[in-house]
């Protein structure tokens, strides 16, 4: 176990060296699809870190008892429930935002970076590490989300959280709140992150 | 003796129900988890999706301005929900009609549901239908996900209004050039299917239900 990273390391590079959606272009599914405004964004980037968080813990729980050939198995069957509780809670309590999310909900199943945190972290090492690694990573995640979900929504709708902020006479850039523009956003500000790290080294 | 004991013992462990325990564990545990959160959050979700529709039928009915005058003056209409059967030629549709009154009893409208495909995915929408079931007196989108921007007009106020007073005995037409007509309503730039996709579920609504109200009204 020498060799695996402390809890304050695996937290720390969740956030920025390490970012799920910058650095280690996971999760890319709902990074590219709910972003079209800052309020789905941040309910998506809460439901991911309830179950990333505890899918973790789970899985470190009972890594003991794991077998190489039915881990993925064990880790599905822990996040698909975390998931279906992740969306009747939404359901119950914040109907209108569930049904603007529609099926991006249930798809954090086959969210990677939940598998991948499983898969290299919690399957490892103990549920301190794993829960901190969990947290780390769901900042990162949802930092992510809303950078995108920022330049978005304020060049698509001149607002923020639905909040008008640019003056009225702003055109409303509609295809930045349409799926182009997650593609357009995304690669821009992933050259950008590339482009700095760069001149960094 | 000794090698079919311990081959014995190897087919043992390598059986593969013994192999999943902990998968059919956790299976059964999860599982049990998941039926108690259904049942404490299933009847919730139940009554946000009747609430909606229920916060609707009095601004569908009776427009926006009226319904929010009758709520400020501490009345409400009484709202009862029936399902009206329609026969077609090879399958029976199901309609859930709202029936609203006024506190004195007076017929006040008809709320009907309806559903059906639109230009992205199936469009959800409330179509109110006035006592003599002659005009329509509202439009509501209950569930769409159309366009961004484009499909998803039909959520606005501005363009639902357009349905208000139409008649609801001669179908909906749905023009480019906004020439005026009774039954005419001006599509969406950009959103041709969005919109004849709307008028399409409120015309077959209508005349699917309409001779069941007429007759209703009667009584």
């Amino acid at each position: 176990m020498a060799d695996q990273p402390t809890a304050l390391e695996r937290f720390v590079q969740g956030i920025l060296p390490e970012n799920p959606v910058y650095r280690q272009l996971l999760g890319m599914c709902p990074t590219l699809a709910v972003t079209n405004g800052m309020k789905p964004a941040m309910t998506m980037a809460c439901s991911v870190a309830f179950v990333l968080l505890c899918a973790n813990i789970v899985t470190s729980l009972i890594r003991g008892l794991l077998k190489p050939h039915l881990r993925i198995v064990v880790f599905t069957l822990t996040i698909a429930t975390f998931v279906t509780i992740a969306d009747r809670v939404l359901a119950a309590y914040l109907y209108q935002m569930s049904k603007t999310l529609g099926p991006y909900i249930p798809l954090i199943i086959v969210n990677c970076l939940i598998i991948c945190r499983c898969e290299v972290c919690a399957s490892k090492q103990n549920v301190f590490t794993a829960a901190s690694d969990a947290v780390g990573q769901s900042i990162g995640f949802g930092l992510a989300l809303a950078s995108i979900a920022m330049v978005r929504e304020l060049l698509g709708t001149g607002g923020l959280f639905g909040i008008a902020i640019l003056p009225t006479a702003w055109p409303d850039w509609v295809i930045m709140v349409l799926p182009p523009g997650a593609f357009i956003t995304l690669g821009l500000l992933l050259g950008c992150v590339n482009w700095l790290e760069m001149r960094r080294s | 003796m000794d090698d079919t004991t311990s081959e014995k013992r190897e087919r043992f462990q390598n059986n593969n129900l013994l192999q999943a325990w902990l998968v059919l564990t956790l299976a059964f545990i999860f599982g049990i988890s998941l039926a108690g959160v259904q049942a404490a959050l299933g009847p919730k979700i139940e009554a946000n999706k009747i609430k909606e529709t229920m916060e609707k039928v009095p601004e569908v009915v009776l427009g926006l301005e009226a319904a929010q005058k009758l709520s400020e003056s501490g009345e409400a209409l009484n709202i009862q929900s029936r399902i009206i059967e329609v026969d077609k030629k090879d399958k029976k549709k199901f309609y859930t009609v709202y029936e609203a009154r006024f506190q004195d009893n007076a017929l006040a409208g008809w709320v009907a549901k309806a559903g059906g495909q639109g230009y992205a995915d199936k469009i959800e929408l409330l179509v109110g239908i006035d006592a003599q079931a002659e005009n329509i007196t509202g439009l509501f989108i209950l569930d769409q996900k159309e366009t961004p921007g484009l499909g998803n007009k039909i959520s606005d106020t501005a363009w639902r209004n357009q349905f208000v007073d139409k008649p609801a005995t001669s179908p909906l037409v749905v023009v480019k050039d906004k020439s005026q007509g009774p039954s005419n309503i001006d599509a969406i730039s950009g959103a041709t299917i969005s919109s004849v996709a709307v008028c399409g579920i409120i015309n077959q609504t209508v005349s699917d239900i309409g001779p069941t109200l007429t007759s209703t009204k009667k009584e």
